[in-house]
């Protein structure tokens, strides 16, 4: 049994709030630029294309693409050691922002660039935003 | 000012597990061989540049050294870059020496993480660690995942960058991990985080080194025996985290490696030998691709088949590199280009005219390059 009280929880922020609080609802959310409509995660104070500050929040659609993954073999955290071997992967979503993630399936099948689908999960009570084949 | 400053003495401590040691006396015994190497008196220091300790990291470190060496220098101070520092402390040292800011400048580097803490190898990438994204060896797996699939870089080809490096590591007196490494035992190598193994991974090891810089004249008339011309440096950062880059397979050591070879008056077919930060093998395939010994996508094909083995096309870390020699971030690099360039090297490349070095910080955050010359 995975031990819940070790989950590396989220140290969530004033300006990561909004993004926890929205997963938690059922959405995946993303920062827009109200100046010059880039789009990113993790969320930031700033747009880091043209430094405008307050930019808006968007739901994203869910699909996306696997722009790389790993493997661990190794345990970094004893939360994790017990689940060895798990994957992390670098996911873009359609609208751009790139986010890690987790990729549910069988570490064989995956593969660079693959469609993948938002599939939101709860983790030690935190929902994460994890993503199947699509 | 292509040659115009020299490095001039080089110093370092043993290698591996130092217990009870702290990252002062480490520096203070690093720097006292280097200026014992190039002949200086230490009151002639007036520039103490450090790199700060990586698994402890100090507010005003390079003050403290100072204190604890006894130098109130003219110029001094810590530059955070992660590994990239080491070069890029030697650049700013020749520039400021050029300028006329000081005359003669040491920089070091010392950590322990081996018998102290590497935690800071081993942490959490922040809000992340919920997906379990956890430790450097990991990021650096994200980027070799996306080359081998994108390019059809084999671990075969990974593992011939990692039995390259051990066999000059063998060779090194001084390497913490004396063993060389066939492809064969590399395919047997457990999975750290696939697709990266044990034997792709750099050593952790407790040690330090310094080396000490002055212009080519200054050297001249104090005598200095074997001074090392700088031929070149540069920089250049990625500086976004490994899932917002881009593109993972390209990184700032592009603009680093075409400033410094730009400023040597060198293309990469001109250069005889190299030292490229190992940290991880992937590392320095994509290293030599950005330098442009070999075509983006191309570098697992040009690193197989012993090209970078004493003897080969472009012999790399003939110390051992931080695969072999010791895991410090890069600064025992320098050292073995200056030996090498001196003709004083245990695996000497005979014939050799000018050393490319690398160094670099995070998850190929940060680089920086060196070219170093022959000594007259």
């Amino acid at each position: 049994m995975t031990n819940e009280t070790l989950f590396p929880a989220p140290q969530v922020s004033e300006v990561t709030a909004p993004y926890w609080r929205a997963l938690d609802e059922g959405r995946l959310m993303f920062q827009r630029c109200t100046s010059c409509e880039h789009a990113w995660l993790p969320p930031r104070g700033e747009c880091p294309r043209c430094l405008a500050r307050e930019p808006r929040w968007e739901t994203a659609s869910g699909n996306a693409r696997l722009v790389s993954w790993v493997v661990y073999h190794h345990g970094y955290h004893d939360y994790f050691a017990r689940r060895l071997p798990y994957n992390v992967a670098v996911v873009e979503l359609a609208e751009g922002p790139r986010l890690i993630s987790n990729v549910k399936a069988v570490h064989d099948m995956l593969c660079i660039d693959m469609r993948l689908k938002l599939a939101i999960e709860r983790e030690a009570g935190v929902a994460l935003a994890r993503f199947a084949p699509a | 000012m292509r040659g115009n400053v020299v490095i001039a003495g080089i110093g370092q401590t043993a290698f591996g597990k130092l217990p009870g040691r702290g990252t002062i006396s480490l520096n203070i015994e690093a720097c006292r061989n280097a200026l014992a190497d190039a002949g200086i008196e230490k009151d002639a220091v007036d520039a103490l540049l450090v790199k700060p300790p990586t698994s402890n990291p100090q507010f005003m470190y390079g003050q403290t050294l100072a204190e604890a060496m006894g130098l109130q220098p003219r110029v001094g101070g810590a530059w955070d870059q992660g590994g990239a520092a080491n070069i890029s402390l030697i650049a700013f040292a020749a520039m400021a020496i050029e300028h006329g800011q000081c005359d003669i400048a040491l920089v070091c580097y010392a950590d322990n993480p081996r018998t102290g803490s590497r935690h800071a190898y081993e942490k959490a990438w922040g809000e992340d660690a919920a997906y379990g994204w956890f430790g450097v060896p990991a990021g650096y797996a994200m980027l070799a995942r996306r080359h081998m699939d994108e390019f059809g870089t084999t671990s075969d080809q990974l593992g011939a960058i990692a039995v390259a490096i051990r066999k000059h590591g063998a060779a090194n007196p001084h390497a913490q991990l004396r063993k060389t490494l066939t492809l064969e035992q590399y395919r047997e190598s457990p999975w750290v985080v696939d697709p990266l193994r044990r034997d792709d991974c750099c050593l952790v090891s407790d040690g330090a080194a310094a080396v000490v810089l002055m212009s080519a004249q200054r050297a001249k008339s104090l005598g200095v025996k074997k001074p090392v011309p700088i031929l070149g440096f540069g920089q250049g950062h990625s500086s976004w985290d490994v899932a917002q880059r881009a593109d993972l397979t390209r990184t700032g050591a592009e603009n680093s490696g075409k400033t410094a070879l730009n400023m040597a008056g060198l293309r990469p077919q001109d250069i005889d030998m190299a030292q490229i930060y190992d940290c991880f093998t992937i590392t320095v395939l994509m290293t030599l691709e950005a330098y442009g010994f070999a075509p983006h996508g191309q570098g697992g094909p040009y690193c197989a088949g012993g090209r970078l083995e004493i003897g080969g096309e472009l012999p790399l870390n003939t110390a051992g590199g931080l695969l072999s020699e010791t895991g410090m971030p890069g600064l025992q690099l320098v050292t073995e280009g200056v030996r090498q360039m001196r003709g004083e090297a245990t695996l000497q490349v005979k014939g050799a005219e000018n050393c490319v070095v690398s160094n670099q910080g995070g998850i190929m955050h940060t680089h920086s390059t060196l070219v170093l010359g022959q000594c007259e």
